[in-house]
């Protein structure tokens, strides 16, 4: 294995030598890209600087948010009703960052369950999705003091196939009846499919998501969604740490940057058809600045 | 009757949709299509090429979502063939060769069996790794395909001569149900080399929203869901026709019946929600 | 430290070579190497799928927990379909090569694993998809109400789109000219315009704040920051 890596680094520092003798006449920089490195690097000046401002103690205020709030209520319930939670971490590998968003949630609900006393439940349709929950859950149950209670079985492949899982999840649903039905990951056309059967058992669902296309029917049938953006806050807001709430404040920073180019091109734009000599100053805009 | 409609059991929902959805397939009624801009782009872009163009026929679809997308899919290697294109299968989904193989057997083999296999059309077949894959052919496709689907060196496949990365192909045709498909091959094809690389799309309808941004810039057309289908379909009888072959090339055309009974049905059903919603509200009870 | 370090110094520096290779052509090639990497990766952890499903289903049998004939079937479903597929029954052998069934694609029409897909499972992914029509149904019948005026905006946009998508937008609003000022009220008109600018302009809103969330996301792992995905902690 070591063998095999040591010779792919090699391969592939040959092609880097051999790529970059031939970018030497096209240049080292792709230059149409100039623009967007600007944005990236003020994007990540923003989120490490609002970092080092919370690591070093400065306040970040984050508004509460209602469906994370409501997670403690559903495991609380659950536990009351000697029921089981399930948690369904998306349909998507870890390679998707909803995936881990999903996950950092489920580190809480774990932490939750564990202190109540509750069991979570948390098949997954891919299996490097399984071994990090299994870690996290893990950690979390010995964060909780609870490390005894940990069961790994309870965290399981089923399969890839997106309408097998959804098969298996409705099948377990109707069967099981678990109180709470936690949804936090990347979903695509299953979203309904599960949150209707979880509505028609009657438990409490949350759901997070950041397919825009998937949020009118989670909407629709959880009783609380976490839309977009505040999916990826929550991870943030539950953990914490001053480091991980100061992105937040970086994000919203690079967020005013795109308010101020989407206002700019737009009064441009209008302003163009008004005065036809900006045409040039609206081309530099969209061509060259925006790429 | 407040009653009966307030306590609705799901069941009765879920029957009446079951007849909005059969009786008119069972009645074979057919309502005509006009096809929206979008969708006319779609089928320009593939019209504006030339015999021997070569398009990159990527099928990102499974059974389950093969009702909405296969119509599309049907359309499209249609099109291509009756453009006489150059044909480029490709699966990003495991499940995706076998609709490449529908392809070639009711389509190519039934209604075009001068073509060739290897010289105007072959099946690259399916690659695991997502939108990997995608990035990777966008620099460097033989890499990434050093054979066809059926194990033949591309190097010994005659249209394979001159093919290096996707920059090389004129239009991308792309199915799309979900992961990776249409969203991915804008962000890593199309943003790879935005002026040389054009991408024509059908997907669901939950997916269409999504895509609509893309269109017109880094999208030159789309078919969402089976109305895209359905409008392509009836631009490709058109200007080809087979109006007299109702089979799989008026698929879509076929599906727009049930499809209008069941969203009559949904408003009727929102309608009734809001009348027991506001009678609740009359009594109190909402 | 190879529980935590060095999966997280891997990650940032594959993800460091992939946002950099984006600007400097030259690190394409690294870029290439890391995917195919995580490709590799990703074919094997199907064999450690299998194994767990094995394990887990194989435990609930030998148990007798509850539902464990579900369990039997998968693992018959399971075993059946891996043999179909791995010793090709039913291929059919290339012309070419005659004498050599292995040979023959496992895929082709007539083989035991084509039937399997054909006639099972096309068939059972096609059932469960399909019944997204009478969930979305049942869902709208209890979401759609007129509590305000957002929620009458929302519901006429619905009537707007459900119609407009079918041959009643164009037969409701046939009276309005195909031309002109007014034929933008026709209803399939109107549908897309709808879609192309009010739902457009949502989503892009949605998308940039999603797409900040995920740039954010993904470098708070690329500076350590979010450890989340190796199992949490410090």
């Amino acid at each position: 294995m070591a063998c095999f890596s040591l010779t792919s680094v090699l391969l592939a520092a040959e092609e880097v030598a051999a790529a970059a003798e031939t970018a030497e006449s096209s240049g080292l920089l792709n230059m149409d890209r100039l623009p967007l490195l600007g944005v990236a690097l003020f994007f990540i000046f923003a989120v490490v600087y609002w970092i080092t401002v919370a690591r070093s103690g400065g306040e970040i205020k984050v508004r509460e948010i209602a469906g994370l709030k409501a997670i403690e209520e559903a495991v609380g319930r659950a536990t009351e009703m000697g029921r089981s939670v399930l948690f369904v971490p998306g349909i998507q590998d870890v390679s998707e960052i909803q995936t881990i968003a999903g996950i950092t949630v489920l580190s809480k609900v774990a932490k939750t369950a564990a202190e109540y006393d509750a069991k979570v439940e948390v098949p997954v349709a891919r299996t490097l999705v399984m071994v990090t929950a299994r870690e996290t859950v893990q950690e979390a149950f010995l964060a909780a003091g609870r490390p005894d209670a940990y069961n790994e079985d309870l965290i399981y492949y089923v399969t890839d196939e997106q309408f097998g899982y959804v098969a298996y999840l409705s099948g377990m649903m109707v069967r099981e009846k678990p109180a709470a039905c936690i949804y936090m990951g990347c979903f695509y056309a299953e979203s309904l499919i599960l949150a209707e059967t979880g509505n028609s058992i009657g438990a409490i669902q949350v759901a997070g998501t950041a397919m825009p296309a998937q949020l009118p029917f989670f909407v629709a049938a959880c009783d609380y969604t976490l839309i977009g953006e505040e999916f990826y806050a929550a991870s943030a807001y539950l953990s914490e740490s001053p480091a991980e709430l100061g992105s937040l404040k970086g994000q919203d920073l690079a967020k005013l940057l795109a308010f101020i180019l989407i206002g700019a091109g737009a009064l441009l734009a209008t302003a163009t058809q008004f005065v036809p000599s900006l045409q040039g100053a609206f081309d530099f805009f969209t061509g060259t600045l925006l790429g | 009757m407040y009653e009966f409609l307030r306590d609705l059991d799901r069941r009765v929902i879920f029957s009446l949709m079951a007849l909005a959805v059969a009786v008119p397939i069972l009645l074979q009624f057919t309502p005509p299509e006009k096809a929206t801009p979008i969708v006319r782009d779609a089928f320009e872009t593939i019209e504006a090429l030339d015999e021997g163009d070569r398009v990159y026929m990527a099928f990102d679809f499974d059974p389950a979502s093969a009702g909405e997308l296969q119509p599309m899919a049907t359309a499209f290697v249609r099109h291509a063939c009756e453009k006489k294109l150059k044909i480029y299968f490709t699966a990003l989904w495991p499940v995706g060769p076998q609709f490449i193989k529908n392809a070639e057997r009711d389509v190519i083999s039934r209604d075009f069996p001068d073509m060739v296999y290897g010289e105007d059309f072959v099946d690259l077949g399916f690659k695991t790794g997502n939108e990997g894959v995608i990035k990777l052919v966008s620099n460097d496709l033989r890499t990434q395909y050093p054979q066809d689907a059926r194990g033949t060196p591309i190097d010994d496949i005659p249209m394979m001569e001159s093919v290096a990365s996707i920059r090389d192909f004129d239009v991308i045709m792309n199915v799309s149900a979900g992961y990776p498909g249409t969203k991915e091959w804008v962000q890593y094809a199309v943003a790879s080399a935005p002026d040389d690389v054009k991408l024509v799309a059908g997907c669901t309808g939950v997916q269409a929203p999504l895509l609509y941004p893309y269109y017109p810039q880094q999208l030159s057309g789309l078919l969402a869901a089976i109305k895209g289908a359905a409008e392509y379909e009836s631009l490709l009888l058109g200007k080809y026709g087979r109006e007299n072959e109702p089979g799989i090339y008026q698929e879509g055309l076929r599906r727009m019946a049930p499809q209008l009974s069941g969203h009559i049905l949904m408003v009727g059903l929102i309608f009734v929600g809001n009348l027991v919603y506001f009678m609740a509200r009359k009594r109190g009870e909402a | 430290m190879l529980k935590r370090t060095i999966p997280m110094l891997l990650a940032m520096a594959a993800g460091i070579v992939m946002i950099l290779a984006y600007f400097f052509p030259w690190l394409t090639p690294l870029q290439d190497q890391t995917t195919v990497w995580f490709n590799i990766l990703a074919a094997v952890a199907f064999i450690l799928g299998g194994g767990n499903l094995l394990k887990v289903h194989l435990k609930k049998v030998s148990d007798r927990r509850e539902g464990w004939a579900y369990s039997m079937i998968t693992l018959a479903a399971f075993v059946g379909v891996l043999v179909i597929g791995l010793f090709k029954l039913g291929v059919n052998p290339l012309d070419d090569f005659p004498a050599q069934r292995m040979a023959g694609d496992f895929r082709a029409e007539g083989s035991g694993f084509w039937y399997v897909y054909e006639y099972v499972f096309a068939p059972l992914t096609a059932t469960i998809f399909s019944m997204l029509a009478f969930y979305v149904a049942s869902a709208a019948f209890r979401a759609f109400r007129a509590k305000n005026f957002e929620a009458i905006l929302l519901l006429s946009t619905a009537f707007v789109i459900l119609l407009g998508r079918t041959a009643a937008g164009v037969f409701l609003t046939d009276f309005l000219p195909e031309e002109g000022m007014l034929a933008n009220f026709r209803l399939e008109n109107l549908t897309v315009w709808i879609m192309n600018n009010p739902v457009t302009a949502g989503n892009r809103a949605i998308m940039i704040g999603i797409a900040l969330g995920t740039a954010s996301v993904s470098l708070k792992i690329l500076l350590g920051v979010d450890r989340s995905y190796l199992g949490g902690g410090d």
